[in-house]
C-alpha cells in the first residue's frame, strides 16, 4: 500500500489503437508501470514501437484507448480530455527545440511563467539565471535563429525547467546533435534531474544513453507494440563517462541489445 | 566593403542613364513623333506642368481614396474570412466552389458590372479595387492561419496556454509574415483596381485623367500621369514593406532586407 500512494507515475494497462476494424493498428499495447519521485527511465526499442506514442500518451497529447495514467494520483485523462490539473507539473521536451523565432532566447525560456502570468521583472530574472545555468549566458538577446542546434536544445531544456516541473518528459531531445554536444547535454540533464529529484522518461534508441542515464530501461518490441522487459541499471551515482569503459557497463548495453532482438 | 556599396549605387544609376541616354537617341535619330513617344526630357517638362497644376492633386487624392479605402476593406474582410475558414474546416468546404469560381474569373472583367450597380461615383471604384486585393490577402492568410505546426501546438498544450495566448503569441505571429505579403500585393492591385475603374465610367482620379490625356493626344501628359501614379504606388507600397519589417522584425524576408542594405 505504501508504494502505491508513492508512485510519481503510474501506468495501469495503457494501450492505443489507431482506427478500428480491419484497418485498426497497435501502436502500443497493455504497458504497465510505476515510477517513483525522482526515477529516471527510458523507454528504449526500434522505430515503430510506440514509444513515442507511449510518451506522448502519457503527456496527455494523445489519447489512449485504453487504460490509465495517473500523474501524483492524478488521471491524465479524465472522461476522454486532458486534465489541465493532471498535467500542470509535467514538463517535456521535444525532438526539435521548438524555440519561437518571435522570441528572443530569453523570451523563450521565460515562455511558460508568461503564459501563468508571472510578472515580467521576475520572469526575466528567472530566465536569465536559469540561462546562466544551461550555459546561455550572454545569448539571452538573441534571436533562435542565432543558435546552433545545441545551445537551441540548452534554451529548449532551459524552457522545460523554468517552471521547477516535478516530471520532465524527454522525447529523444539531443537525437539530432553531435555525439560530443550529446554527452555534454546528457551529463547536464543528469546532474539537473538529479538535483531537482524530477522524474524523468526519456524515449531514446541509443542503447548506451539509455543505460547510462536511467535507473531503469523499459524495453519495447514493435508488431505488436508493448513491453517486453524492464531492466535495472545498477550503477551508482553520480556517473561519469568513464562509465561508459567499464566491463559492467558493456556487459549491460550485450544484455539490452539482447533484450532489444528478442533473443537470450 | 566600401567599394561593393559604391558599385550597388552606381551600377543601376549607370543603367539608368543609359536607358534614358538610348531612349532620347532613337526619339531623335529614328525621328518619332511626339504623339508616339516623347523624349525622357519632354515627360518631365509634361511632369512638372502636371503637378504644378492644383486640380491634379485633387485627382490624386480621389484616386488616392479609391485605392485605399478599397485596400483597407479587402485586408479587413480577407484576414477575416481566411482565419474563419482556417479555423473550420466546415466553411471551406461549404464556400469552396464559390471561392475556386470567383478565383477563376478575371475580375478587371466584373468592373462595368459594379459601375452599373455602384453608380460612376468613388463607391464603384472602391468596390473593383477591393475585389482585386481581397484575393490575395484571403488566400495568403487561409494558408498562413493552416501553417502553425502541430509540434508548436504541443508545446502551448504543454504549458496550459488558453486560447488567446494561442492566439496572440503562436496562431498570430506565425502567420502574419505570409498575411503580410498578400497584404503588400493587395495594394498594387488596389491601385490597379481604382485606375480601371476610371477608365470605365467617372469624371475624377488620374485615371479618368490618363484618358482624358489620350483622348486631347497629350502623350508628354499621358505619361506624366503615369509617372505620377507609379510614385503613388510606390509610396503606399514602401509604406506596407515598412510596415512589414516593423511587424515582424524577425522574419527572414525582412532579415534579409537587413543584411544586403
Amino acid at each position: 500500500m505504501k508504494m502505491e500512494t508513492e508512485a510519481d507515475i503510474r501506468l495501469a494497462g495503457v494501450g492505443k489503437t489507431f482506427g478500428s476494424g480491419a484497418n485498426a493498428v497497435r501502436a502500443i499495447g497493455d504497458a504497465t508501470l510505476d515510477m517513483q519521485r525522482g526515477d529516471f527511465i527510458s523507454l528504449l526499442g526500434p522505430s515503430g514501437c510506440g514509444k513515442t506514442t507511449l510518451l506522448r500518451i502519457i503527456a496527455g497529447l494523445e489519447r489512449p484507448t485504453e487504460g490509465e495514467i495517473l500523474v501524483r494520483g492524478r488521471a491524465v485523462w479524465e472522461g476522454g480530455k486532458r486534465s489541465g490539473e493532471a498535467t500542470r507539473p509535467v514538463s517535456m521536451m521535444f525532438q526539435e527545440a521548438r524555440l519561437f523565432p518571435w522570441f528572443t532566447v530569453a523570451e523563450n525560456v521565460a515562455l511558460p511563467l508568461r503564459l501563468q502570468g508571472v510578472a515580467k521583472a521576475e520572469r526575466e530574472a528567472r530566465s536569465h539565471a536559469l540561462c546562466e545555468t544551461v550555459g546561455l549566458k550572454g545569448f539571452e538577446a538573441m534571436r533562435p535563429s542565432a543558435l546552433s542546434g545545441g545551445m537551441r536544445q540548452r534554451a529548449s531544456l532551459a524552457r522545460a525547467l523554468i517552471t521547477k516541473p516535478q516530471v520532465l518528459l524527454l522525447d529523444e531531445p539531443f537525437g539530432a546533435l553531435d555525439a560530443m554536444t550529446r554527452d555534454t547535454l546528457n551529463m547536464e540533464l543528469m546532474s539537473v534531474c538529479a538535483e531537482a529529484r524530477v522524474t524523468t522518461i526519456l524515449v531514446t534508441h541509443s542503447i548506451t544513453e539509455a543505460a547510462f542515464l536511467s535507473d531503469r530501461v523499459v524495453v519495447l518490441a514493435a508488431r505488436p507494440a508493448r513491453i517486453t522487459e524492464v531492466i535495472e541499471m545498477p550503477f551508482e551515482r553520480p556517473r561519469t563517462l568513464d562509465l561508459q569503459r567499464t566491463t559492467a557497463f558493456q556487459d549491460m548495453l550485450v544484455r539490452l541489445r539482447s533484450s532489444l532482438t528478442g533473443g537470450h | 566593403m566600401r567599394t561593393d556599396r559604391l558599385i550597388r549605387v552606381a551600377l543601376p544609376t549607370g543603367t539608368v542613364i543609359a536607358f534614358l541616354l538610348i531612349w532620347t537617341l532613337y526619339v531623335r535619330t529614328a525621328d518619332v513623333s511626339a504623339f508616339i513617344l516623347p523624349t525622357p526630357w519632354q515627360i518631365i517638362m509634361a511632369f512638372v506642368d502636371l503637378v504644378s497644376d492644383a486640380s491634379v492633386w485633387r485627382h490624386a487624392l480621389v484616386t488616392v481614396i479609391e485605392a485605399v479605402s478599397g485596400f483597407l476593406i479587402a485586408v479587413f474582410l480577407g484576414v477575416t474570412l481566411g482565419m474563419a475558414m482556417a479555423r473550420v474546416q466546415m466553411l471551406e468546404w461549404a464556400f469552396k466552389p464559390f471561392i475556386v469560381c470567383l478565383q477563376l474569373i478575371p475580375k478587371i472583367a466584373l468592373a462595368p458590372l459594379f459601375i452599373l450597380w455602384f453608380g460612376f461615383g468613388l463607391e464603384s471604384k472602391i468596390v473593383i479595387a477591393a475585389a482585386l486585393a481581397f484575393f490575395p490577402v484571403f488566400s495568403n492568410a487561409l494558408v498562413a492561419f493552416r501553417s502553425v505546426e502541430p509540434g508548436d501546438r504541443d508545446v502551448f498544450t504543454m504549458l496550459q496556454a488558453n486560447p488567446v495566448q494561442r492566439f496572440t503569441m503562436l496562431d498570430l505571429p506565425t502567420a502574419l509574415p505570409v498575411v503580410l505579403a498578400g497584404v503588400e500585393v493587395a495594394v498594387v492591385m488596389s491601385m490597379i483596381g481604382a485606375i480601371v475603374g476610371e477608365f470605365i465610367g467617372g469624371n475624377e482620379g488620374l485615371g479618368y485623367l490618363a484618358v482624358a490625356m489620350l483622348q486631347e493626344l497629350q502623350v508628354p501628359g499621358l505619361f506624366a500621369v503615369i509617372v505620377l501614379l507609379t510614385l503613388i504606388g510606390l509610396t503606399l507600397y514602401t509604406l506596407i514593406s515598412q510596415l512589414r519589417a516593423w511587424l515582424t522584425p524577425w522574419h527572414s524576408s525582412v532579415a534579409g532586407r537587413e543584411n544586403t542594405a
